[in-house]
C-alpha cells in the first residue's frame, strides 16, 4: 500500500510539471486560438537565460524576475515577427510555423550552450518532506504550489479583468472585436507574451528535476499536450487537473504494468491523447459551444 | 442640420473585383437614412467601407475628418458603431460580457452602469438573460444584443446591416420601434441597410437606391414611397 501511495504522490509531483506547461499551452490557445508546439522549447530557452544570469552571479529571485520580463518581450517579438505574417493563413501553416519555433529554439540553445546537461538550482529547501513512509521532495511541493498560483492568476485575469475579456474576444472573434474597437493585433501579441511568461515559470521549475539541456522539454511537452487535451484546451483548471491525472496514471502504469516500465511510459501519454479525442474531443472540462440560429 | 457623413466617389474592392463604382451621398446629423437595393447591389459593402473593412478608393468624411487612412478600431473610436451582417455576436461570451465589449472603444469609460440600464430598458429580455452565453440566445435576441452592443458605444452614427434578416415579423417590428426611439431620444444618426423595403421606408426619412454599385435614385422616403417604379420593384404592390 505504501508503494502505491508513494507512486501516486510522485505522480502528482511530475503531474505538476505537466500541468505548468499545459497552462502555457492553454493560455496561448485562449488568447490567440493557436496551439503552440514551440511552447516547451521557448520555455527551455528562457530557462537558459536564467541560468546564464545565475552563472553571472545574479541572485535567484532577481534572475527569476528578469527572466519573466525577457520571456514576455520574447513572446511578443515572436508573435510580431513569426506569427503575424501567417495570421490569416490556414491553420496548418500556423501549426508548421510553431513546429519551426520548436526546432529553431532547440538548435539555437544547443549552439550557444551545447547539449551538455547543466544542473539548475531550486529556490526551495533540499530537505525532503516525510509523512510516515511517504517521501516528497520540497521542490516538488513548491513547484506544485507555483503551478496552482499561476492557475489562479490566469483564472482571475481572464474572468475578472476587462483586458482578459478583450483578449478572449479577440481570440474567438477578431472581426467583431475590431468592430467594438479592440486592437486585435495587440491582444494577440499580449497573449503570446503572457504564455511565454508562464512557460518560463514552468521551465525554471522543471529544470532542477530534469537538469537543463536543449531537449529538456521534449517529453514534458508531449505529456503537457496529453494534459491539455484531457482537461480541455479551453479550460485552464481542466488542464492542471489533466496534468496531475496524466502524471499519476503514467507513474502507476509504469510501476504496475510490467511490460511498460520506463521505456514505454511516453506511449501512455499518446494513448491518453487518442483515447480522449475519441471519447470526448473537447476534454473533460472543455466547452463545446452550442449555437442556435 | 449639419452634415455628419459625406461619401464621395466611393469605390470598393474585394481582391480585383470592384463592388462599388463611385458611390456618393451625404447624411444629415440626427436623421435615419436607408440604403435599398437588390442582393449584390453593394449595400453591405458601403457599410463595410465606412468601417474600413474593405479596400476602397474615394473619400469618406465623418464630421469633416477623413476615414480612409484609419483602421476599423479607430473608426469605432470616433463614435461609429456597426451592427454587422450576421450580427457579430461573441457566441462564447455572456450577454453582459458582449455589452461590456460594446463600450470598449469609448473614450470616456464612465457611466457604464447607466448605459447598461438604458439598453436593458430598450431590451428587457437581455436583462433576464444577462448571465447566459450569447450563442444560446434565439435569433431575435441575438439581433437585439447586436443593436444593444452597438449602443453601448454611445455612438453618434449607428450602422445597421439587415436587422430584420431571418426574424419573425413581430420581433422585427419591436426592433424597429426601438430604433425609432433610439434615434429620437438619444439623437443617434442611423444608416440602415435593409431588404425589407416597406419597413425601411417607414422608419427612414431619407433613402438611397443602390444598383450594382451605383446610386441610381435618392430622396426623402415619402417621395420614394409614392414612386411607381420603386413601389413595384421593392414594395411589391
Amino acid at each position: 500500500m505504501d508503494i502505491f501511495i508513494q507512486q501516486v504522490v510522485s505522480g502528482l509531483a511530475t503531474g505538476g510539471i505537466y500541468a505548468s506547461v499545459a497552462l502555457a499551452l492553454v493560455m496561448i490557445y485562449q488568447a490567440t486560438d493557436v496551439v503552440n508546439f514551440g511552447q516547451g522549447s521557448m520555455a527551455m530557452f528562457a530557462t537558459y537565460i536564467c541560468w546564464a544570469m545565475l552563472n553571472a552571479g545574479v541572485p535567484y529571485w532577481g534572475a527569476f524576475a528578469a527572466t519573466l520580463a525577457i520571456a514576455f518581450v520574447g513572446g511578443v517579438v515572436v508573435e510580431r515577427v513569426v506569427i503575424r505574417p501567417v495570421e490569416n493563413a490556414p491553420i496548418l501553416s500556423v501549426v508548421i510555423v510553431t513546429l519551426g519555433l520548436l526546432v529553431i529554439f532547440t538548435s539555437i540553445a544547443g549552439w550557444i550552450w551545447t547539449y551538455v546537461q547543466k544542473p539548475f538550482p531550486s529556490p526551495f529547501p533540499s530537505k525532503p518532506l516525510k509523512a510516515g513512509n511517504i517521501v516528497l521532495g520540497a521542490h516538488d511541493v513548491g513547484q506544485i504550489g507555483v503551478t496552482l498560483i499561476v492557475l489562479l492568476c490566469i483564472y482571475l485575469f481572464f474572468r475578472f479583468t476587462p483586458l482578459g475579456l478583450a483578449m478572449r474576444a479577440a481570440a474567438h472573434n477578431p472581426v467583431s472585436s475590431r468592430l467594438v474597437g479592440i486592437r486585435v493585433g495587440r491582444m494577440l501579441a499580449l497573449g503570446w507574451g503572457l504564455a511565454s511568461v508562464f512557460g518560463a515559470v514552468a521551465g525554471m521549475m522543471v529544470a532542477p528535476i530534469l537538469t537543463l539541456e536543449p531537449n529538456m522539454m521534449g517529453g514534458v511537452q508531449l505529456y503537457a499536450f496529453a494534459a491539455a487535451t484531457l482537461g480541455g484546451f479551453s479550460s485552464p483548471g481542466g488542464a492542471v487537473l489533466g496534468g496531475f491525472i496524466v502524471g499519476v496514471v503514467e507513474n502507476l502504469v509504469g510501476t504496475y504494468v510490467s511490460f511498460i516500465g520506463t521505456e514505454l511510459k511516453l506511449t501512455v501519454a499518446l494513448a491518453m491523447i487518442i483515447a480522449v479525442l475519441l471519447v470526448k474531443p473537447s476534454g473533460l472540462f472543455g466547452t463545446t459551444v452550442v449555437k442556435r440560429v | 442640420m449639419s452634415v455628419l457623413l459625406e461619401v464621395r466617389n466611393l469605390e470598393a474592392f474585394y481582391g480585383r473585383t470592384k463592388a462599388l463604382h463611385g458611390v456618393s451621398f451625404s447624411m444629415m446629423a440626427g436623421g435615419i437614412t436607408t440604403i435599398l437595393g437588390a442582393n449584390g447591389a453593394g449595400k453591405t459593402t458601403t457599410l463595410r467601407a465606412i468601417s474600413r473593412m474593405v479596400r476602397t478608393a474615394g473619400a469618406i468624411l465623418f464630421e469633416g475628418q477623413s476615414l480612409e487612412q484609419r483602421a476599423t478600431e479607430d473608426v469605432v473610436r470616433l463614435g461609429i458603431a456597426h451592427a454587422p451582417e450576421g450580427r457579430g455576436t461573441f457566441v462564447h461570451l455572456t450577454v453582459e460580457e458582449n455589452l461590456t465589449l460594446g463600450a470598449w472603444g469609448r473614450r470616456d469609460r464612465g457611466g457604464r452602469a447607466e448605459d447598461f440600464e438604458r439598453v436593458f430598458g430598450y431590451f428587457p429580455v437581455l436583462r433576464a438573460r444577462r448571465r447566459q452565453v450569447a450563442g444560446t440566445l434565439s435569433g431575435g435576441e441575438q439581433q437585439m444584443l447586436s443593436v444593444a452592443r452597438a449602443l453601448m458605444l454611445r455612438p453618434r452614427l449607428l450602422l445597421l446591416d439587415e436587422p430584420s434578416l431571418g426574424l419573425a415579423p413581430m420581433v422585427v417590428r419591436e426592433i424597429f420601434r426601438i430604433l425609432r426611439t433610439v434615434n429620437r431620444d438619444a439623437g443617434v444618426t442611423i444608416l440602415l441597410v435593409e431588404q425589407n423595403a416597406a419597413l425601411a421606408l417607414d422608419l427612414a426619412d431619407h433613402v438611397f437606391l443602390l444598383e450594382t454599385g451605383r446610386v441610381v435614385m435618392e430622396g426623402p422616403s415619402e417621395k420614394l414611397k409614392s414612386d411607381d417604379a420603386i413601389r413595384r420593384a421593392y414594395l411589391g404592390y
